[in-house]
């Protein structure tokens, strides 16, 4: 099996902040979504296992006071998947909760997001997957703000 | 100490056999699934996944669903299940400020930037049991209403007032190890951030009784809720093969931020002191109770004698956690048998010498009174 070490350092990856926003759009589709978004740019989903995907843990850290020193929350289950593409590209997923056939197909996402000639049409794919996800927050906000309190104050005394 | 005892495997067998059947209940009645327990008992899951320690709802789910709904037993579940998989690292330090709310309240502070929203809540219901549950008709659908400007980006509460410096900052991350007691057995005195990951897993009814003792007078903190926000707060992690951090999705969480009786010295001039809550899902009532007994933990930190046993930290700590506190006391119920034979031999023993003791009343030897004692 491959070193996962051949990864290229991040100083030499193009678009380093254009990456892990793809990567975390990618982290919040479903299997589907992720498969769909593959096959519109016609791209393989065959790929090379750098490590076998896997679940583990992550400890979840907080902060004391909410902004002061660090602590160990508590876990969460996470799991990753490292992959490679026949044209030597290697593409990584984290994500919470143990889903592997999800976190390995968003491996491969992230591999072939790396191809520039895939890139436009994977984009394209996790905007539509952001908007459907954007629409179910942006409800979710307008219950929440339906819940606000519009405190008022009853005028008392003599003046 | 217990011991090995043979025999019984037939019997064993067959009552896990048993559980199973019972566990189904009634076959008549429809089984329940993994996702009706996630998304219709969402409190008891939440309530797993802290006190397991570990966040994942449809594991905690599938937990209370093998442990026919006891919470201590799930926990154990979960905690097992845990032990089984590798620690890929910790994620980096995660940040309330940016939580997306689903309930911000104040029981201080009127008028915030960004406001009180209720959420979700049974605060205000009449707690009349609802018959109208039992037909599971389908609810009308909750309000909308547009957000106002200001709920984009609301600060903490105690950010809010720290700013003016009447409350004390939170104590600074310079950068130190992050103790962990999943890794290493805990040392006293523990530092505050041991503490918060013991009080954070430790069991609701445990936390609740004693912060309500601090609330009655067993380490009066005078508290008040200055801020509990619940919802989701995204997490990030850096893959070392990677380099750079990595959204891992989201998590529900709630937070409290308890504001407590003054302090001052020479140096510092009076102002509040905090006590820190957080949990994972919507657990107001432990978060709430977690900040309670955080405070009266600080007591040596701040000068307060030591006298009650929420101030002790031995005394919570070591006591706090469910699954340590049922392993002890349930492991009575294993076989004692050699233990108790040999308990029984002594007290034969005694009672002959004290018969006989009774049948020469003028004799005392002390050999036999020491024996006796």
């Amino acid at each position: 099996m491959p070193s996962v070490s051949q990864t290229p350092p991040p100083h030499s990856m193009p678009d380093l902040a254009a990456r892990q926003r793809a990567m975390a759009r990618a982290g919040e589709a479903t299997s589907d979504e992720l498969r769909a978004a593959l096959a519109r740019t016609g791209a393989v989903t065959e790929a090379q296992d750098l490590r076998p995907t896997e679940t583990g843990l992550v400890m979840v850290r907080g902060r004391i006071g909410g902004d002061g020193r660090a602590f160990n929350a508590g876990e969460a289950t996470v799991t990753r998947a490292a992959v490679r593409l026949p044209g030597g590209e290697t593409g990584f997923a984290y994500h919470l909760g143990r889903d592997r056939v999800r976190a390995r197909l968003a491996a491969i996402l992230d591999a072939h997001w790396q191809r520039p000639e895939a890139r436009p049409a994977l984009e394209a794919a996790l905007d539509a997957i952001a908007g459907r996800r954007a629409e179910a927050v942006r409800q979710a906000a307008r219950k929440t703000a339906a819940t606000r309190v519009n405190f008022f104050t009853l005028a008392r005394g003599e003046d | 100490m217990y011991v090995a005892v043979k025999g019984g495997e037939a019997a064993i067998d067959n009552a896990h056999r048993l559980l199973a059947e019972v566990r189904r209940g009634d076959p008549a009645v429809p089984e329940l699934t993994v996702a009706q327990i996630r998304e219709q008992m969402r409190l008891l899951v939440d309530r797993v996944m802290t006190e397991g320690s570990l966040y994942d709802p449809d594991l905690a789910a599938l937990a209370l669903k093998q442990a026919r709904g006891d919470v201590v037993e799930a926990v154990f579940l979960v905690r097992a299940y845990r032990t089984t998989l590798p620690r890929f690292g910790a994620t980096e330090p995660l940040d309330t400020g940016g939580m997306t709310l689903a309930r911000r309240i104040s029981a201080t502070f009127k008028d915030l930037p960004g406001g009180q929203v209720l959420g979700p809540t049974f605060d205000y219901t009449h707690r009349l049991v609802d018959f109208a549950l039992e037909d599971g008709a389908d609810p009308a659908p909750a309000a909308e209403a547009k957000p106002e400007a200001d709920a984009a980006a609301c600060p903490r509460v105690t950010d809010l007032l720290g700013q003016a410096g009447l409350l004390e900052p939170s104590p600074p991350d310079e950068g130190a190890p992050v103790g962990d007691l999943t890794r290493e057995p805990v040392d006293y005195p523990a530092d505050r951030a041991l503490r918060l990951q013991g009080l954070a897993r430790g069991d609701e009814g445990f936390i609740l009784a004693l912060g309500y003792s601090t609330q009655r007078g067993y380490g009066r903190t005078h508290p008040f809720v200055g801020e509990i926000r619940v919802g989701a707060v995204e997490l990030e992690f850096t893959p070392e093969e990677l380099g750079f951090p990595v959204s891992l999705g989201t998590v529900d969480l709630t937070e409290c931020q308890m504001i407590n009786q003054f302090h001052g010295s020479g140096a510092v001039p009076p102002q509040f002191t905090r006590g820190y809550g957080l949990v994972f899902g919507q657990g107001e009532r432990k978060a709430m109770a977690m900040a309670l007994v955080d405070r009266s933990l600080r007591a040596a930190e701040l000068g307060e004698a030591v006298v009650v046993p929420a101030q002790d930290q031995e005394f919570v700590l070591a006591h706090c956690d469910s699954l340590q506190a049922t392993g002890f006391v349930e492991h009575m119920k294993l076989p004692h048998y050699v233990d108790f034979q040999a308990e029984l031999e002594l007290v034969r023993r005694l009672r002959a010498e004290h018969a006989a003791l009774a049948a020469e009343p003028v004799q005392d030897d002390p050999t036999l009174r020491e024996a006796a004692e």
